[in-house]
């Protein structure tokens, strides 16, 4: 296994071995113990002090479900701390095929306005990287470049890169990765990475596995026990079987359990219930393409070897694709959060977030700030769709709002800015639902639901039940799913596994098992949360590092004295309780 | 007393006229509990995971009254 490190500033690369304190890592624990390891926390984040970190997961490229995923870290422009920042493709899977445990890009060149692209292929017995001229793809559309990529690299390859809102350095810009149906819309969209990369001058790493050899394993039969074990469990349960809730209905499905809860941000999380929900909750989405399609059609998988599918795609009128995919943060961000309830306005906005390079929930709460400042009136999909044009096309206004939703809120006197550490929240409401503003409010990655999801007791009441307008004990609960989710996000596999392994014992063993399998580790279960808290750990010491303190570790003041419809409730969580998460993790 | 009542996902197959959460109204007898109205509604306990009533989740034996609005799920995620 190696490292491959490439230098933008003049363009080589080298394969280094893995040390030795990095032979169990994977994913985002390797991403995170690089950033600690390397990155001085108070370069710049686009400056050539920063260091781009790519990792696939633990059990990437092996036979595993729902694992294809890639872990994107380094020092965040949105945020000035630490990210880790995840996405399902098949492009890690290339990485993985070619022992490759992390890429590391590091530099910057001299000349600027110059882009570039690696070219990264198996050459007889090592992993090859070619840079090649890259300028004729910048300033365009996602959507007429990654064509023209795979019709000069072959249908085969697969490809990470940013969009014209990195090339703009950008808060708010993704890196993007091709889907199976090699659209460019799988994301690692948060906290700003897209600008990172293209501040190195790099617009692609296209990736071409053929002749590589594909992943050892250190124990075939323990990792095939376990796999079978997380299959069986993923394909009972209700919510990630095949035709369940997230296949059929997408994550949106989402959209009417929290809009029922009161906790589905509205107008700039200034309401936790929106009247336009069900015209846009999942449950339309499938009756909306059933209509325009004439039949029924079930979500696809976003990367190979996913068995859950919960990826969508949304219809025109006339039947044909508009856009993929309309998942629940996109929905709810340029949707609800923006008081638009029609479907084709929030699509064409998610189509322009992908060929822009832009995040969508990021993209979706600068909007309703905006929108607040009276820039756009809330509920013109029309307007805000001009808006996000703005964007791709950095006019002046397109700049700020390109900056994410703090700056944004800054510069147009909004005092309702719904932000932890620079980073906007996403589709659940802190004071309607006490455990994710927990998580929000101290993950080191800025405000963020996938780091610790306490939405599954708190609504959906899957690994427990919990009262989300209590804030009694959800410290000690956004702590143990912080730290699992740490170990799950370093694994390879989609958060969406934890659906099923929270509620079947037997899928969390098997899941465990398969790591082991790959490794040669005897970890067992209850390593997991362990395992995890020393990843956090890091994380927590690079942010401290950069700056950050506990005065970083709460929520907006505004929710504070706010009380949110319908519950009428404030985020009442003590800042003790808060400070304890890392304090006794 | 008259409930309003919501059925979401895949619970529109035991109430198809009433898919995608479009709200109904249940003539139940005063005193009725969670667990009572979805007898009534014909939907197998296992596949109702959680039930809203005024946007606070109730378990099977809350007594109900005049006028709540109930939202009935299956198990769902995503994220």
């Amino acid at each position: 296994m190696w490292i491959l490190r490439i230098n933008m500033t003049d363009r080589s690369y080298r394969l280094e071995d893995v040390p030795e304190a990095y032979k169990y890592l994977g994913g985002r624990g390797l991403t995170s113990t690089i950033v600690h390891d390397e990155v001085p926390p108070l370069c710049h984040p686009l400056g050539p002090n920063n260091k781009l970190v790519f990792a696939p997961g633990i059990v990437t490229g092996t036979t595993a479900p729902t694992s294809a995923r890639i872990s994107a870290g380094g020092k965040s422009p949105l945020t000035g701390g630490i990210k880790e920042s995840n996405a399902g493709t098949a492009w890690p899977q290339d990485l993985a095929a070619m022992h490759i445990k992390a890429i590391v890009v590091e530099g910057q060149p001299k000349e600027k306005g110059k882009w570039w692209m690696a070219h990264l292929t198996w050459d007889g017995s090592k992993p090859k990287v070619e840079f090649l001229p890259a300028d004729e793809y910048a300033g365009k559309d996602l959507y007429e470049v990654y064509p023209k990529l795979f019709e000069r690299f072959g249908e085969k390859v697969n490809i990470a890169g940013c969009g014209v809102a990195g090339e703009f350095g950008y808060g708010n810009a993704g890196i993007v990765y091709n889907d199976m149906a090699r659209r460019p819309s799988r994301y690692s969209g948060r906290g700003g990475l897209g600008s990172v990369m293209a501040s190195k001058g790099l617009k692609f790493i296209v990736t071409d596995r053929t002749g590589a050899p594909g992943v050892q394993y250190a124990d075939q039969a323990l990792f095939d026990e376990g796999r079978k074990k997380l299959i069986d469990a993923l394909r009972t349960h209700d919510i990630t079987k095949p035709k369940g809730g997230l296949n059929t209905y997408g994550t949106a499905v989402l959209i009417n359990i929290l809009n029922e809860a009161g906790g589905l941000p509205t107008r700039n999380f200034s309401s936790g219930r929106f009247e336009g929900a069900p015209k846009i909750a999942g449950e339309a989405i499938f009756e909306g393409n059933k209509q325009r399609l004439g039949k029924e059609l079930y979500n696809h998988a976003c990367s190979p070897g996913c068995i859950i599918q919960c990826s969508n795609t949304w219809h025109k009128p006339d039947g044909t694709e508009h856009t993929s995919c309309v998942e629940y943060e996109s929905d709810w961000a340029l949707g609800a959060n923006c008081g638009i309830d029609s479907l084709d306005d929030i699509a064409e906005m998610v189509r322009l977030c992908n060929a822009y390079g832009l995040d969508t929930i990021e993209t979706g709460t600068t909007l309703a700030v905006a929108m607040e400042a009276g820039i756009i009136p809330f509920g013109d999909g029309k307007k805000a769709i001009e808006l996000v044009h703005e964007m791709g096309k950095g006019t002046p206004l397109g700049r700020i709002l390109g900056a994410g939703t703090a700056t944004a809120g800054r510069v147009l006197g909004v005092t309702r800015v719904p932000v932890v550490k620079g980073q906007s929240m996403p589709a659940y409401e802190p004071r309607a639902v006490k455990g994710i503003g927990i998580t929000y409010a101290t993950t080191p990655m800025g405000a963020d639901h996938t780091a610790g999801y306490t939405i599954a007791p708190e609504i959906l009441s899957v690994g427990g039940k919990a009262d989300p307008l209590s804030p009694e004990g959800k410290a000690a609960l956004s702590r143990a799913f912080q730290a699992t989710t740490a170990f799950i996000d370093s694994s390879g596999h989609c958060l969406f596994i934890a659906f099923a392994i929270l509620d079947i014992p037997s899928g969390m063993e098997g899941f465990v098992q398969e790591c082991n399998g790959v490794l040669g580790t005897k970890w067992t279960v209850d390593d997991v949360p362990k395992i995890g808290a020393e990843i956090l750990r890091k994380e927590r010491a690079f942010n401290e590092a950069a700056g950050f303190t506990k005065a970083h570790d709460r929520v907006p003041e505004f929710m504070k004295y706010e009380p949110l419809p319908p519950h009428n409730q404030v985020f009442d969580v003590p800042d003790e309780a808060l400070d304890s998460v890392f304090g006794e993790l | 007393m008259r409930l309003t009542v919501k059925l979401f996902a895949t619970l529109d197959k035991f109430r198809p006229d009433a898919a995608g959460g479009k709200p109904f109204e249940l003539q139940v007898h005063d005193g009725a509990t969670v667990q009572e109205v979805i007898n009534m509604l014909g939907l197998p306990d296992d596949v109702v995971r959680v039930v809203f009533v005024n946007g606070r989740a109730r378990p099977r034996d809350w007594t109900l009254s005049d006028g709540d609005e109930l939202g009935i799920f299956p198990p769902i995620g995503g994220g």
